[in-house]
């Protein structure tokens, strides 16, 4: 090969200018991260799938409140999934300053399998360190062709139910344990007449997706099922952004009062110095500016005062509690949820059929 | 060869009989183009035409939009960070692995070879996996990386080690075969004649196997750009710092945005696609420069 | 063997680049691997075997198994088609046709998943006719399957071509001028010489198809007993915070992940073999 060596020196220029390269652009990319974390405090929001639209609303005020009051910087970063991967990450390392999740069983794991936050977490902050509840209803198509009512109609065959996997989402643990609370209602207390009836929804269901966000993307965009169980102020943002009337909200006659827990995480907030920062962020949740905001974003305000200015777009319905029905979170989790528990033995049977 | 195409040129009638045995007839060539054709157009085309027409759907302004939307932006840095990173560190392993199983005999050569091999088989759900248990806060290094103030996972580190893992056969897959082909009557000549190791692996070697090389990167560089499963379990998924441009992608189709979704998943699309043109590329040139050779 | 010695000296670097190659493989993945296995063992086997044995995870196992094995056979048979036409028949676009077979490779499994859900959802472009015959892709297992072969697509093509290529014309010719008609040439002359290819693609589909995650999720149900692929199971049971029955069933899956890759190897030893 006699003309190897021209092009070989050629190559060598060549090869050694794309290292270079590519070390100046991590060397760039390393450097402006470096920089930016010296300006301003960091905060990290932990938080599950629907909230994503009321916390970037939501940071930006508090960061402009912060500003105003301690002439600092504020960024809260944040980060959005299922809310038992969500607590998982946290419990495995993420570094949360806060979490903002979808039920106080996945806040529990924190103390439980991480200790990175007290046992009493929850009487830390007022209405059980929820500054914002919701609750499950019904979403149905436009002029509601299949004639859904209430819980009743999601066991009958001609109806389709879409609802993701309570297994992984917390939303879906919230409809299951609606539909459990009903059935018990319903049936006097009777365990196994509300099993049967459960189980007879989820008989209905053709896909069990792993997310609240998934599942209704299962339902809007693709158009499968009849009906949606699904959280109130996910309900309303389907109605009001996704499809001008080509929804509507069903609202049964019996729900949950859904409560999604806040906390600050110790351990973190401890050792990254931001303790202050991180409790402002969340008592800020409970003032009017905020509650308002979280209103707008079809969550029910904790606030009675304020909830009652928005009482056109809540109805009110009935509300049981997960302590007053189903003995709280760590029995609900045990007996239902658990490997071998209730909803195990539901997918078993609809199985064996 | 020759003596049968001779024998096609010259006479009419035998060369019917030959492409009679050799070919199919035309009626079956259709038919089998066409259902190749069909099937490759219900897995390959359509999803690809999906994509762009998701992407263009509401004309460019609103894909720009999207592409150059912060978050997105920190994505696409992020993500060409990582692969400044994992795409040279493999290219590296790469080339020592195929130089030492090619030029080298030595006792458990196969097992190396298989071992190689492994990542293309382990599911990237397990890879996840694997790191979570290893450096998570309930891991076992988890407790003295947090002593020693030092995030693996939940961090770029985590994330580039995952992909570096998932990635890692691609170069020396098409290296070990090439270098193992080229044998090292080359090299062995070029180190009597007085040259030495680096001296003949520069002029040597590289040359024969550049367009392997460059191959084998542009196909690791594009897996590496596209990683989901294994990077979505150790990300944490924290808005513009650990959303990689797929996970950005899950993001936005979880935020309802589906156009800027498809759009970012064109960036990732068109890069699949100069791949392939680059591939394609190589290919032709390498085809050129054997049949000067043979000429 | 004095001669291997010899040569050995001759070229240099076997050190240095045996010594970066185990050092980065290590890091990267030997150690991780076995550590996680270490972690499988730190559990009592009672443990392990009741988390890789309910009946939810069985039937996961099945239609991953089952799954992947059927998209590997229709890899097989329209891979090797496509190999074929590519490698045997001239028609406009071939060349951007081959290049397109290496898609799958390049495009982000998950942006593949939510290409193949809104092409294949009974409101999709290929759905909405499919669903008038009654057929539903998406959220079923056959929407697995579709995923599964989509990802697998270039594996078979990709190592059938190459040999289909070197196939020397010179034995079919000899077939033919022996009186062998065109079929019997495929059957016993083609066929044979592509047989180990078409397994090694085979395997590696398969093998792929095995452990995929991103594509699926977007287009199966996730039903459990039904539409759930065992990769899904095992995030299910991370997020469970059940480590230890993720890394059961990951235990699972990397020993099957090590025998596909045995088979593969056997077979690519056995091929050499017949052909040296």
């Amino acid at each position: 090969m006699p003309n190897t060596t021209s092009s070989n020196n050629w190559q060598l220029s060549k090869l050694t200018a794309a290292i270079l390269l590519s070390s100046a652009v991590v060397a760039g990319a390393l450097s402006t991260s470096a920089q930016a974390q010296s300006e301003r405090i960091d905060l990290l929001n932990v938080s599950y799938d629907p909230t994503r639209e009321f916390y970037r609303e939501y940071n930006a005020i508090f960061a402009e409140h912060w500003q105003e009051e301690h002439d600092q910087s504020v960024n809260v970063r944040q980060s959005h999934g299922g809310s038992g991967s969500q607590g998982r990450a946290v419990i495995d390392g993420l570094d949360a300053d806060v979490v903002t999740l979808a039920l106080a069983y996945d806040v529990d794991a924190l103390h439980q399998r991480g200790n990175l936050i007290p046992e009493d977490w929850q009487s830390r902050l007022p209405n059980n360190s929820s500054p914002y509840t919701s609750t499950i209803v019904l979403l149905v198509r436009d002029g509601n062709p299949k004639n859904i009512q209430d819980w009743d109609d999601l066991i009958r065959d001609d109806v389709e139910v879409i609802t993701p996997n309570p297994k992984t989402s917390g939303g879906a643990r919230w409809n299951y344990l609606a539909l459990w609370g009903y059935g018990l209602e319903k049936f006097d207390g009777d365990e196994e007449q509300t099993y049967e009836f459960v189980r007879q929804v989820y008989d209905n269901v053709p896909v069990l997706d792993p997310a609240a966000r998934g599942a209704t993307n299962t339902f809007v965009q693709r158009r499968l099922g009849d009906v949606f169980i699904a959280w109130e102020n996910e309900a309303f943002l389907s109605v009001e952004q996704l499809g001008q009337g080509e929804y509507e909200i069903i609202v049964p006659s019996l729900s949950i009062l859904a409560e999604p827990p806040v906390t600050v995480v110790d351990t973190n907030v401890d050792r990254k110095g931001t303790r202050e920062v991180a409790e402002a962020y969340l008592d800020f949740l409970y003032t009017d500016e905020a509650q308002h905001l979280a209103a707008k974003h079809y969550y029910r305000p904790s606030n009675p005062d304020i909830l009652a200015e928005y009482s056109d777009n809540f109805p009110d319905l009935t509300l049981f509690t997960i302590d007053d029905v189903l003995g709280g979170w760590q029995h609900a989790q045990e007996t239902h949820f658990n490997d071998g528990g209730i909803f195990d033995r539901i997918l078993e049977d609809i199985n064996a059929q | 060869m020759t003596t049968p195409s001779t024998v096609i040129d010259t006479n009419d009638t035998i060369a019917k009989r030959w492409r009679r045995a050799t070919e199919e007839p035309a009626w079956i060539r259709i038919t089998l183009i066409t259902i190749a054709l069909t099937f490759l157009t219900l897995f390959l085309v359509l999803p690809l035409t999906v994509v762009l027409y998701g992407a263009f759907e509401r004309g460019i302004g609103v894909w720009y939009a999207a592409v150059s939307d912060p978050d997105a932006l920190s994505a696409i840095r992020l993500t060409l960070l990582i692969v400044a990173i994992v795409v040279p560190l493999n290219t590296l392993f790469g080339v020592a692995a195929a130089w030492s199983i090619a030029k080298f005999e030595f006792r458990g050569k196969s097992i190396l070879i298989s071992l190689i091999d492994m990542p293309f088989a382990i599911s990237p759900v397990v890879v996840g996996l694997i790191f979570v248990i290893l450096f998570g806060s309930q891991g076992w290094l988890g407790p003295w990386l947090s002593a020693h103030d030092m995030r693996i996972i939940f961090a770029v580190p985590g994330i580039i080690i995952v992909i570096a893992f998932g990635t890692l056969p691609f170069i020396a897959r098409e290296l070990i075969p090439l270098m193992q082909q080229q044998g090292k009557e080359e090299e062995e000549a070029s180190l009597t004649l007085g040259a030495n190791g680096w001296k003949t692996f520069w002029y040597v070697t590289l040359p024969n196997i550049k367009w392997g090389l460059i191959y084998g990167i542009i196909l690791c560089n594009a897996r590496a750009m596209g990683e989901f499963g294994a990077v979505a379990v150790v990300s944490g998924r924290i808005r513009g710092e650990t959303n990689t441009m797929p996970l950005h992608i899950e993001v936005l189709y979880n935020e309802y945005m589906f156009t800027a979704a498809f759009a970012v998943s064109s960036l990732l699309t068109g890069l699949a696609l100069v791949t392939i043109a680059i591939k394609s590329a190589v290919e032709w040139n390498e085809e050129r420069r054997q049949r000067i050779a043979a000429a | 063997m004095p001669v291997t010695l010899a040569k050995r000296r001759v070229i240099p670097g076997f050190g240095l680049t045996m010594g970066f190659t185990l050092l980065y493989m290590g890091l990267v993945f030997l150690i991780p691997v076995g550590a996680f296995l270490l972690y499988t063992t730190t559990m009592s086997w009672e443990t392990f075997w009741n988390a890789i044995s309910q009946r939810q995870v069985v039937a996961s196992y099945k239609l991953s198994f089952g799954g992947s094995l059927i998209a590997a056979t229709i890899n097989l048979v329209f891979g090797g088609l496509v190999a074929w036409v590519l490698v045997r028949y001239k028609f406009p676009g071939k060349r951007m046709v081959d290049a397109l077979v290496d898609l799958p490779f390049a495009l982000p499994t998950a942006v593949a998943g939510i290409a193949l859900v809104t092409l294949y959802a009974s409101t999709g472009w290929v759905g909405q006719y499919l669903d008038i015959f009654g057929i539903r892709i998406a959220y079923t297992q056959l929407g697995v399957v579709i995923a599964l072969t989509y990802i697998g697509l270039p594996f078979v093509v990709r190592t059938v071509q190459p040999v289909l290529e070197d196939l020397e014309a010179e034995l079919e010719e000899a077939s033919a001028s022996l009186g062998a008609d065109r079929l019997t040439t495929i059957r016993r002359v083609i066929f044979p010489a592509l047989f180990p290819a078409l397994l090694t693609g085979y395997a590696l589909a398969f093998a792929r198809a095995l452990g995929e995650y991103g594509s699926v999720v977007f287009i199966s149900g996730n039903l459990p007993f039904r539409t759930e692929i065992t990769p899904l199971l095992i995030v299910a049971k991370a997020e469970q915070y059940d480590y230890h029955g993720a890394a059961a069933i990951g235990t699972v899956m990397l020993v099957a992940a090590f025998l596909m890759l045995l088979i593969i190897n056997g077979l690519q030893w056995w091929a050499s073999r017949r052909h040296g």
